[in-house]
Parts: C-alpha cells; sequence; structure tokens
C-alpha cells in the first residue's frame, strides 16, 4: 500500500516537474501583439543552441540560450521581421545555428540527398520486380528425351 | 562466385570510410562566419580604469588577440598560463573581454593569476560576446593589422594551438603590410 502511494507521489512529482521544464517562455512573458508573439514562438523554435548543439534555443536552459531568446524578444517586439531576426544570428554564427538550413549551393546534397535516394531504390525495386515477373519459359525437350519421359511414364508396376 | 555477392562488402566498406571520416569531425568547432570579416566595432568600459572607455580603434594598425575569458570560467583558468608566457614572449597586445562577469570578481582573479592583458574591456550583458558569435568561454580571435578577424579559436588554448595556430599565424601576419 505505501509503497504504491510512493510510486505513485513519485510519477506526480516527475510530471509536474517536465511541466515546468518545457513549459513556454512564450507563456511567461508578455507580447505587444499575436504576430509578435508568433514569430517569437517560430524563431526560438528554430534556433540551435551553439552550447547544447542538440536543442532548440527554445528548449535549452544555457545561459546563453537565455541571451538569445532575450534578443530575438527584444528584435520582434521593435517589429522586425523572422527574416531580420535569421540574418542577425547567422551573420555572428553562421548557417549552423539555423535547423532549418538555408537552400543553397553548399545544402543542396542535404535537402536534395533524400529524394535522390528515394528515387534510386524506387528504380531498383522497379527492376527487381520486372525481373522477378518474367515467365520463364518451359523447358524444351528434344525427341529423344520425350521418348524416355514416355517410357517412364509408361511404366507400370 | 557472383559478382553480386560482393555489392553486401562494397556497401560495408563505403559505410566504413563515412564512419571513419565522422570520427575525425570535430562538431563542437562551429566554423566562425567571421573569419575574413572585420572585427565588430564596440565601445566598453575599462576594467581597470573606472569611467574609461575601450574600442577595438585603440589597437587598429598592429596584429593583436581578442580574447573572451571570465572568473567562472574553469578552462580560462586552464589556458591562463599558457596564454600569458605566450603574450608576454610575443609582445602580442591582447584585448581582454570579460564577458559576463562581475568586475570584482575578475579584478580578484586577475590579481590571483597575473595580468597579462594589454587593455580589459566589460561585456557584462553579455552583447558584445553576441556580435562577435562567441558560444563558449575561452575563445581567442587572431586580428591582423587592417583590423580583419583572420582566425579564431575556441575552447582553452594549449602549448599546442600556440605552436600549431597562433604563433605561425602572428609571425606570418607581422610580415603583411598594414
Amino acid at each position: 500500500m505505501i509503497k504504491r502511494l510512493i510510486i505513485t507521489l513519485m510519477a506526480s512529482l516527475f510530471f509536474i516537474g517536465s511541466a515546468a521544464i518545457y513549459s513556454d517562455e512564450a507563456e511567461r512573458v508578455t507580447f505587444k501583439n499575436e504576430q509578435s508573439k508568433s514569430d517569437y514562438t517560430v524563431l526560438v523554435n528554430e534556433l540551435r543552441c551553439l552550447v547544447c548543439q542538440n536543442q532548440t534555443i527554445a528548449d535549452s536552459d544555457a545561459d546563453l540560450a537565455k541571451d538569445l531568446r532575450a534578443k530575438v524578444f527584444t528584435m520582434v517586439e521593435a517589429g522586425q521581421s523572422r527574416s531580420d531576426v535569421i540574418d542577425y544570428m547567422t551573420t555572428r554564427y553562421g548557417d549552423f545555428v539555423l535547423y532549418r538550413p538555408a537552400f543553397k549551393m553548399k545544402t543542396l546534397l542535404l535537402w536534395l540527398g533524400p529524394i535522390v535516394f528515394l528515387f534510386l531504390a524506387i528504380f531498383f525495386v522497379i527492376r527487381w520486380v520486372r525481373k522477378q515477373s518474367v515467365i520463364t519459359p518451359p523447358p524444351t525437350l528434344n525427341e529423344a528425351q520425350r521418348a524416355s519421359v514416355r517410357d517412364l511414364l509408361n511404366k507400370t508396376d | 562466385m557472383k559478382k553480386s555477392a560482393l555489392i553486401p562488402l562494397g556497401i560495408f566498406a563505403v559505410l566504413v570510410v563515412f564512419l571513419a571520416i565522422g570520427l575525425g569531425l570535430k562538431p563542437r568547432e562551429v566554423p566562425s562566419p567571421f573569419i575574413g570579416k572585420p572585427v565588430p566595432e564596440f565601445t566598453l568600459p575599462k576594467l581597470m580604469a573606472e569611467g574609461e572607455n575601450i574600442s577595438p580603434q585603440a589597437l587598429k594598425g598592429q596584429v593583436w588577440m581578442l580574447n573572451v575569458f571570465a572568473s567562472w570560467c574553469v578552462s580560462c583558468r586552464a589556458e591562463h598560463d599558457v596564454l600569458t608566457r605566450f603574450i608576454n614572449s610575443e609582445k602580442v597586445p591582447v584585448l581582454g573581454l570579460n564577458y559576463k562577469d562581475e568586475p570584482k570578481d575578475a579584478k580578484a582573479w586577475l590579481a590571483a593569476l597575473g595580468n597579462p592583458y594589454e587593455h580589459i574591456a566589460v561585456d557584462y550583458e553579455g552583447q558584445v560576446g553576441i556580435d562577435l558569435g562567441v558560444y563558449g568561454v575561452p575563445e581567442t580571435f587572431v586580428i591582423d593589422k587592417k583590423g580583419i578577424i583572420r582566425h579564431k579559436s575556441t575552447g582553452p588554448v594549449f602549448d599546442e594551438t600556440v605552436q600549431n595556430d597562433l604563433l605561425p599565424l602572428i609571425l606570418k601576419l607581422r610580415e603583411e603590410q598594414g
């Protein structure tokens, strides 16, 4: 009984904890309008935290991520567009800061690679299926072979 | 043996090559977009002189380094000795950027370990740090006579970094026309 209670308590604590971690920064600050809020939300979820490289600045609790979130906030509140903020970040941190990299010569393989591989796979599957479905013609026998088959079939005990 | 039996071996060989390349990469080292660009302008208060400001203009015309440090940063303590020896032996002017630090902590840190910097700028809010694309302290920039950033190293400076990167580059840049 007590054991079960402890487990329930721990489980609920776990959920409270995670709710606090993932609660959106946008809810804690007030925006001047909806546009500003949606720009902010999109941007912080698209910019990479340079310190903890597999998190966005929205997810990360690193000091730098906090500073960058604050910077995004001041920029969107000042009426700057999403691309202004993206430009600001890429001139300082490079394309690496973007979770959705720009489409250009250097990133061509990144964007088109999966499509190329998909078409390659389709091509090979089609070729393989075609090869399978070719009906193998029945073996042709010459007269001597036919006679021996007939012999075998007629041989009754 | 049929030729097609070699296909898996071929795929495996290609995978091995890619994985071997992947092992050698350093994802922590983000290429700086500042290489070849002028050092961003800023004016910040000096740490050691109350009421005075410092900007990169003060070092124009020389080959200099900008070192981002903080008293709370453990790797800065680790590199401090190496950096000091290098600065003193080569007489390189260095602007220290005291990043997101309490001035009194920074002063105590320098008093204990020694101060190799020619100037120290206080970046209390970390704004200049953002303008320089700083993401991990310490970072060291090498700037040429024209004020162009030529090299950036992220993380502590080791003896190897000095021997392989910083020293040869600084000697080369000193030969260039200002």
